[in-house]
């Protein structure tokens, strides 16, 4: 695979929302606004990229038996690093993303990339496909956020074109699963694989 | 009356899934069969208990006093990892029919952040039920917050199971097959949920 392949394939082929359904629970709850959803991305990356990074560099010398505590040890540090980095520089983002921040120790699209890529892969490599595959996951997270923040509060990346309240529903839980729903119905119908 | 409130809030008006958003990977990944469905609900519910009492006393007794507050991410998902394992190997000996029957999704479960969510949630929110005045939970409230939110999970998906055993039997058009219908039906679901917003 081409350095450009590993870093376009997150964008459609391998999009971690739309066609390998990963990591769910921060795409649902926090794509309340576009911002949000953007914010929520770019974390993501960040763990995504370094983790991949430090495990590709690892994995050689990590036994088989005890892979995954390893991993996850690693991927929690970088999200505690995140965390206190986030409390430091942007505390109001930090605020609004709230749980779903020390959550990226779980979302398993990076112990994914980690167990299905980073191990097996040079760090180079490894580390495209943590921008490639982060790539994907924000712009996923920033199109859901675009479409509920317009539905839901007649604005878009702050800034309101509808005066008054939106369809209040989009901005709550039901809209998320709705929208995602519909998103990757359209995604299926673009990606031609029906 | 406290503890009624807060299992009615739990279950219904903030339901893990339906309203927190937490565990959604496994609600959508195991719900297609009720049977599993099931499993996968007892599973979480007896981890899910288990391990917010262990990290509750760990942050209380261990974390807070040593000022180690900061390692709470790391140190949470490590007693999580190893309390599966231990359950694991616990019940293999002592039950091992329950261990037939919840096996295969206990190693699941580590990575399904509804536990690592309301771990987290019990002992860094301020929580306040009916208009009380919000306060951290006691040790007795976060045992029942953490039981009555696992069994909230496990309505929630075996109502989904049931919905999507009948769902697969339904013509869809091709497109909304599988992932997409069901994530529509689980947005009504979450909608039919938010009539319960007023009772507590």
């Amino acid at each position: 695979m081409s350095k450009l392949q590993i870093l376009t394939k997150g964008l459609l082929k391998e999009n971690p929302t739309f066609v390998l359904v990963l990591g769910m629970c921060p795409t649902l709850a926090t794509t309340t606004s576009a911002m949000n959803g953007l914010e929520m991305g770019l974390a993501t990356m960040f763990v995504l990229i370094l983790s991949n990074i430090v495990i590709s560099l690892i994995a050689p010398v990590v036994p088989d038996k005890v892979h995954i505590p390893v991993y996850i040890v690693v991927i929690a540090s970088f999200v505690t690093l995140l965390q206190l980095l986030m409390q430091a520089y942007v505390p109001d983002v930090y605020e609004t993303l709230g749980l779903f921040i020390p959550l990226i120790v779980v979302n398993c699209i990076v112990l994914g990339r980690a167990e299905a890529f980073a191990s097996k892969n040079s760090v180079v490599d490894s580390a495209l496909d943590g921008i490639g595959i982060g790539i994907g996951f924000t712009l996923s997270l920033t199109v859901i956020g675009i479409v509920r923040e317009i539905l839901g509060s007649g604005s878009l990346f702050g800034w309101k074109f509808i005066a008054g309240d939106g369809i209040l529903a989009f901005v709550m839980a039901p809209g998320a699963f709705i929208v995602l729903g519909y998103l990757m119905v359209l995604f299926n119908k673009l990606a031609g694989k029906q | 009356m406290e503890y009624l409130l807060i299992i009615l809030s739990a279950i219904f008006v903030n339901n893990i899934v339906l309203a927190q958003f937490l565990g959604v990977c496994p609600f959508l990944g195991v719900s297609s069969k009720l049977s599993t469905a099931t499993g996968m609900s007892g599973a979480v519910c007896f981890v899910i208990t288990l391990a917010t009492v262990v990290t509750y006393l760990i942050n209380k007794f261990f974390l807070v006093p040593l000022g180690l507050v900061y390692l709470q991410t790391i140190a949470f998902i490590l007693v999580i990892a190893a309390l599966v394992q231990i359950v694991e190997i616990v019940l293999k000996k002592i039950s091992p029919s329950l261990y037939r029957a919840l096996g295969i999704f206990l190693p699941l479960i580590t990575t399904n952040c509804a536990v690592l969510g309301v771990a987290i949630n019990v002992v860094s929110k301020e929580f306040s039920f009916a208009g009380g005045a919000a306060h951290f939970l006691n040790l007795g409230e976060a045992t029942v917050y953490a039981l009555a939110t696992s069994l909230g999970y496990g309505l929630a998906m075996v109502l989904f199971a049931g919905l999507r055993e009948r769902l697969a039997l339904n013509e869809v058009p091709a497109s909304f097959k599988g992932l997409p219908i069901a994530l529509i039906t689980v947005g009504i679901m979450a909608m039919a949920f938010m009539g319960f917003s007023g009772i507590v």
